[in-house]
């Protein structure tokens, strides 16, 4: 009787959801990780000035991702923390450091070097955490029914340790290329400097991953090798992309790098996703086992169809709004 | 020593919980209260009011900024300490909490930079609305929040099957028996906070004779809301016990320090409540008051903590002494609002320097009253988590372990202590800066400068930090 399956809606809301805020927090988390490495303060200035007025938008899509699993995924949000115990408190203890340095970095001058490392570890810590959850997806969770009944450090073996590391130069890469659009001059050329040797660390760590991941889960392996498939198509064009970062960059574009990473992401994602469809708690839950009361799913879809289009309108308009480059000794120093 | 995963989960949320708080019980009240002197401003054009707002808006979003940073945690705690309790009540709870961020965000998002931002940029009237805006963003964050909270005291519109909770009534489950009361007594807690500060920080000025005319303007205000609103929460304080008598009687047992359903029950100024002997080791009370005030007779029979058995039994001294404590400050803020008006006569309330420095002092209060009030009410249900239906022992994460729990509550304990340490630290700065000559004011124009809530400031953060730099 029912026409469509509101469970698939959910999904298709929740997997876009995560892929947003992937993209949208993954180069200011990126800009973090890079921070310390930036040639003086004044670089430093313009990548913070670069993503200060979006970046706690950008955050927004983790808080909605995470209520809205609760809302319609509820074994996910029941597995997966408590999973991820010291893992989440690592990233939301990160988050919280990195989201103060935001705010009280320009208004410091004694204490700045502090913001910075808050700012710096924070955002490492925060991408080392979400490249662990990734990890963990992959791996799995030892469940019974619908409980999580392993231990507290199951999530951390060397796969994940590995992930947690591809997250970390992903991200990077994100934050470089970004910076390469936004900003010009000395700062600008570091960017391009970097950039060939963070595209390089991603590519040996997905390399690593992508042999990996078969032996880790036998269902991704099936998916893999037992069927002659279009799958192999997404790897493919994740790394037609990553030709695409190396070419635009020696060709100094400034603007193409950027998206093509953003491209490499999404295949990526997609990858992940196919390979795993529809388990969503591996390794045997899938999304209609993981799935609230149909009541409740349609009871918060209503609400999330009228609201996503006004946050997404939103986010462009403030894009809009802060687009063009970023100049040092702009916004306050 | 055996760490339990139980009490550490409970002390965790009880310590995040109590810290984010008072800013939300804060923002609530200063939104208000920010609308309210914008729109006195719109109306008549008195640059004073100009002045008050602009002030209170960079107050407001040190605080606001606060509070938001200090929410992210509760959400994942959910289900990271209490995955039972996520999974069982995800029905009800997922979507609520959903719309609680889409709303909340949805407001916060159109309205919060041009609150902040705005003045001089958009018309006077856009202004108005969206400092109206943000503060009923506020008021629908707390309309979630409390129908959350209300259910699990008060659970209605659901029934329970598998352990699973399903929504089969979407309006009384958020409309519960308790949410009218709590969310009254919520919103007046929240202007009373706003009023106390705002009357704090006034007198604070008036002892320094800075900016006077407009303070005065500002205390006098708060002094009447306060004259109204003090006396008026007892009276919705009251009403709102008499509908947990009926709902929760274990929790006014415990608040009464109550063993046996009988009559006559007195009002106990002063107990040592004793679990362990099931009576009070001491008493000192006044006969028969505590019956008529909750059955409004004298021989009226409340229920007593040995209705039920020791285990289904709150923890009573924390409840019955943070009763206390609640009622006290109460009494003292009606008294405090009360002789605001008695040395209004004559205008002596601006230069009595001895009433200034109580209102400095009482600032504080309100915040120890809500958080008072939330151990109440929350101690009070224990050891039900959803109250009837499912205890606490029944909702924490199944594997979690103490030293999990401990590691993290140290850790929520460390982050939070740094944090709010500076934040604090700066709110303190933008006070005591207080307002700025008009010029310096409305300086804030530039479109590179981060739409953030503490943008909204220029205040330097350490001395040597030279002046608000606008180069």
């Amino acid at each position: 009787m029912q026409t469509f399956d509101l469970s698939l809606i959910w999904a298709g809301i929740i997997g876009f959801g995560i892929i947003m805020y992937v993209l949208m927090d993954g180069f200011d988390l990126g800009l973090g990780i890079l921070f310390p490495f930036a040639p003086d303060e004044d670089s430093r200035d313009v990548m913070m000035n670069s993503v200060a007025p979006i970046w706690d938008g950008n955050e927004t899509w983790l808080v909605l991702g995470g209520a809205g699993l609760l809302g319609a995924f509820p074994l996910v949000y029941s597995v997966f923390l408590p999973a991820l115990y010291i893992g989440v408190f690592l990233m939301l203890a990160g988050l919280i450091f990195r989201g103060v340095a935001f705010e009280f970095r320009f208004k410091s001058k004694r204490n700045r070097h502090w913001w910075n490392r808050a700012f710096c570890w924070g955002s490492a810590v925060a991408t080392f955490a979400q490249g662990a959850v990734v990890g963990t997806y992959i791996q799995g969770f030892e469940t019974e029914g619908f409980v999580y009944v392993g231990g507290a450090l199951d999530w951390l073996t060397p796969f994940t340790v590995l992930t947690g590391l591809g997250m970390m130069a992903g991200y990077s890469l994100l934050g470089a290329t970004w910076l390469i659009l936004k900003s010009e001059g000395h700062v600008q050329e570091w960017a391009y400097r970097i950039t060939p040797k963070l595209l390089a660390a991603v590519l040996v760590v997905f390399a690593i991953i992508s042999v990996w991941t078969p032996f880790v889960d036998g269902g991704v392996r099936e998916r893999w090798f037992g069927e002659v498939s279009l799958i192999w198509l997404l790897p493919v064009l994740a790394l037609a992309c990553a030709y695409g970062i190396h070419r635009w960059v020696s060709r100094r574009r400034e603007g193409m790098p950027f998206l093509a990473t953003l491209g490499m992401f999404i295949f990526t994602y997609l990858g992940l996703v196919v390979s795993k469809w529809p388990v969503i708690v591996p390794p045997d839950h899938t999304i209609w086992d993981a799935a609230s009361a149909p009541e409740s799913q349609l009871f918060l879809l209503l609400g999330m169809l009228f609201v996503i289009p006004i946050v997404l309108t939103y986010t462009a308009w403030s894009y809009w709004v802060f687009r063009g480059k970023v100049r040092t000794g702009e916004g306050y120093h | 020593m055996e760490l339990d995963p139980l009490v550490l989960s409970r002390l965790q949320f009880a310590f995040v919980v109590c810290f984010h708080a008072i800013f939300p019980v804060f923002t609530i009240g200063l939104a208000s209260y920010i609308a309210l002197l914008n729109g006195l401003f719109f109306a008549n054009g008195n640059p004073a009011w100009e002045r008050l707002a602009v002030f209170w808006t960079k107050v407001f979003a040190v605080v606001f900024g606060m509070g938001v940073v200090s929410g992210i945690v509760m959400s994942f705690q959910f289900g990271t300490n209490w995955s039972n309790f996520a999974q069982a009540s995800a029905n009800f709870l997922g979507p609520v909490l959903s719309y609680e961020v889409v709303t909340a965000f949805f407001l916060e998002a159109g309205f919060l930079g041009v609150l902040l931002f705005g003045r001089g940029k958009v018309p006077q009237g856009v202004h108005l609305f969206a400092a109206i805006m943000v503060a009923v963003g506020t008021f629908i964050s707390s309309f979630w929040i409390l129908a959350a909270n209300s259910w699990m005291q008060t659970p209605a519109g659901v029934e329970l099957v598998d352990g699973t909770f399903y929504v089969t009534s979407w309006a009384e489950a958020l409309f519960n028996p308790s949410f009218g009361y709590r969310f009254v007594h919520m919103g007046m807690a929240s202007f009373l906070t706003g009023g106390f500060v705002v009357a704090g920080v006034s007198a604070w000025f008036l002892l320094r004779g800075r900016d006077v005319a407009a303070n005065k303007k500002a205390l006098s205000m708060c002094l009447w809301l306060l004259l109204v609103l003090a006396p008026a929460q007892a009276v919705v304080g009251d009403f709102h016990g008499l509908n947990t008598l009926e709902h929760q009687p274990t929790k006014v047992a415990a608040m009464e320090g109550n063993w046996e359903t009988q009559s006559h029950v007195p009002l106990l100024l002063f107990a040592i409540p004793d679990k362990d002997a099931q009576d009070n080791l001491v008493e000192i009370g006044i006969p028969s008051l505590a019956s008529l005030i909750l059955t409004h007779h004298v021989d009226g029979v409340v229920p007593g903590l040995k209705d039920v058995p020791v285990a289904e039994q709150p923890v009573v001294g924390l409840v019955f002494w943070s009763f206390r404590v609640m009622v006290a400050l109460g009494l003292a803020m009606i008294g405090v609002a009360v002789t605001g008006l008695w040395l209004r006569r004559g205008g002596r309330v601006y230069g009595h320097e001895r009433y200034l420095k109580v209102l400095v002092g009482m600032s504080v209060t309100p915040f120890i009253a809500v958080l008072a009030g939330w151990i109440v009410t929350e101690a009070g249900r224990s050891p039900w988590l959803v109250y009837g239906l499912m205890t606490q022992d029944e909702a924490v994460t199944p594997s979690l372990t103490g030293g999990m729990a401990l590691f993290t509550l140290i850790g929520y304990v460390a982050v939070y202590t740094v944090v709010f340490w500076a934040g604090i630290y700066y709110l303190l700065r933008v006070i005591r800066q207080g307002m700025l000559p008009h010029d310096q004011e409305t300086v804030v124009d530039d479109i590179e400068r981060a739409k953030r809530p503490l943008s909204a400031s220029h205040i330097p953060f350490d001395d040597d930090a030279g002046h608000p730099v606008r180069s």
